[in-house]
């Protein structure tokens, strides 16, 4: 910021004059000369910053997103209170957990097919436009957070649901009764617990406090259909 | 420190005020507006000095405010204008589906729970538990049917998901809009009380939607004559809401109009609810005489036109 405000009058110097320079003449009752310099060396290290990614090699691109995703994973599945899912968002884990969940609930038979469970678009519908429409609605109450970093929250907060998924299909594989459906069933509530919990954990400091209730029930509907959706998945 | 804070904040007030005077006016550079922040800063310690910069950060404070009171209403191509429709608490909701639950004679939805401030919020995610409601307790009695006779095949259904949203957000908008336009369009004949507006009509709408989500809850149980009961029981008090919201604007109006104008609001939410209650809700006989696997569920001796199981199930 001290090297925006340059003055005019100033030559070109290589580095930036000091901010409070004039300040030092004018005489405070308690005579503190107030002086200092204030840069900020990070220009030259932006400019390699930027020719580096794209001399870099395919798998150092692939590996570093990889962990960014891992990373935010692993906020999620230990929901704190941290910063680091709305501060760098990526839509790449949320797009990942979306097509899984949509692929694994494919049925494999092809009869029926009206009556049977969602279709991958349907899916796929559902959690995009739900996520959208969800931020929306917390934009439009007065929320503060971006548009990308609330998809990239609730994107991220699917993965217990996912795992919940994953579950579900190993169990189904053992004989169908009622302790199969109740175990699922325990499953999927857990998962959707957490689930709430951790999208609530980031989204809900982004709300005034007189609507919090508002913003979030959306988010516990969001999450009750997909849950339902998991749950009714016979194959 | 006084000198820092003035020159690090206020500063930039200003700015956009000296700008706003002289529009023509390039961005100042710092040492311009050191200079006048030097000679204010001159005065720094003496009591006076003080109160002089306090004047300017007044002067440029009211001018402000002023400035934002002359500014026209958001057009409704910008976010703001959207916002204002989502304005509530969760207070009001609240206490606005209170009142679509418990509708009173004299009392006037529209003025008296929405004072005339009505918002999206509420219709809007009214419909969609509704929807997402009526699907889920849909399959939910598939479930208990099979469990009931596990000759019926059991499927997700998730296609009655498309089914009702489409159907119930139709509903919550188009006849809102063809009421208000009716409404509107009667508007002369009427000297006291103008026409509610758009958004005040959808919110009606919407809140009155509000008691069918318990009612689909209710219909879980298997005992048709409770689940005809609670459908008389959530209807009445819907359209109770809808006609005395409706009385004060209908009133003025000849007696014809407004008996047809009533009658038509009851009947087209007796049909939302009739249609619910015959699609998502098929009940099923108590014993099933032999088994037929393609069908996932047969309707009982409802007054329901023979054409309709049979398109669904060769559909």
């Amino acid at each position: 910021m001290a090297e925006a405000e340059e003055s005019p009058g100033d030559p070109g110097t290589a580095s930036p004059r000091p901010l409070f320079a004039g300040l030092s003449d004018i005489s405070i009752s308690q005579d503190i000369p107030i002086e200092g310099e204030i840069t900020i060396p990070v220009r030259s290290r932006i400019r390699e910053f930027d020719s580096s990614t794209l001399n870099e090699s395919v798998q150092n691109t692939i590996m570093r997103d990889l962990k960014a995703v891992g990373k935010k994973f692993m906020h999620v599945l230990y929901p704190r209170k941290s910063n680091t899912l709305l501060r760098d968002w990526d839509l790449w884990g949320p797009l990942i957990l979306c097509v899984t969940l949509a692929l694994m609930l494919q049925r494999g038979s092809a009869d029926s097919e009206k009556d049977g469970g969602p279709q991958f678009a349907e899916v796929f519908v559902i959690v995009w436009f739900g996520a959208v429409t969800i931020t929306l609605n917390s934009k439009l109450l007065g929320g503060n957070i971006s548009f990308f970093q609330s998809l990239c929250v609730l994107g991220y907060c699917i993965l217990p649901l996912t795992v919940a998924m994953l579950i579900c299909r190993l169990v189904l594989l053992a004989k169908p009764g009622p302790v199969n459906f109740m175990v699922r069933l325990f499953v999927v509530i857990v998962m959707f617990a957490w689930s709430i919990v951790a999208s609530t954990a980031f989204l809900a400091d982004s709300q005034p406090p007189n609507r919090k209730a508002l913003a979030v029930y959306p988010v516990f509907l969001f999450y009750f259909v997909i849950s339902w959706m998991i749950l009714t998945f016979t194959p | 420190m006084a000198a820092a804070d003035e020159l690090t904040f206020h500063e930039f007030e200003e700015a956009t005020n000296l700008l706003a005077e002289t529009p023509d006016a390039a961005t100042t550079s710092r040492s311009d507006q050191l200079t006048p922040k030097g000679h204010v800063a001159v005065a720094v310690g003496s009591g006076g000095g003080f109160g002089a910069e306090d004047e300017v950060e007044e002067d440029s404070d009211k001018a402000a405010l002023l400035q934002e009171q002359q500014k026209p209403q958001p057009g409704f191509w910008t976010f703001g204008y959207y916002q204002s429709f989502f304005d509530v608490d969760t207070s009001q909701v609240l206490d606005r589906i209170k009142g679509s639950l418990l509708p009173r004679p004299g009392h006037n939805f529209v003025r008296h729970h929405l004072r005339n401030r009505p918002d999206l919020y509420g219709p809007f995610w009214i419909c969609a538990t509704l929807a997402f409601v009526l699907a889920v307790t849909g399959n939910l009695t598939l479930v208990l049917a099979q469990r009931r006779d596990p000759s019926i095949h059991y499927s997700p259904q998730f296609h009655k998901v498309t089914v009702a949203g489409i159907t119930i957000y139709c509903y919550a908008w188009l006849v809102p809009l063809a009421l208000w336009g009716f409404l509107w369009w009667r508007k002369g004949v009427r000297e006291r009380m103008g026409p509610y507006t758009f958004l005040e009509t959808v919110s009606i709408y919407g809140y009155s939607l509000f008691v069918f989500i318990p009612m689909v809850v209710l219909w879980l149980i298997p005992v048709p004559w409770l689940q005809w009961l609670f459908g008389a029981l959530a209807l009445a008090l819907s359209t109770a809401g809808l006609v005395f919201t409706l009385w004060p604007v209908v009133r003025e109006d000849t007696r014809l109009v407004a008996a047809a104008l009533l009658s038509t609001v009851v009947l087209l939410h007796a049909l939302l609810a009739l249609g619910c209650k015959l699609y998502f809700f098929q009940s099923l006989p108590p014993e099933h005489p032999a088994p037929v696997p393609h069908v996932s569920a047969l309707p009982s001796s409802a007054p329901l036109p023979p054409t309709l199981p049979q398109s669904r199930a060769t559909s």
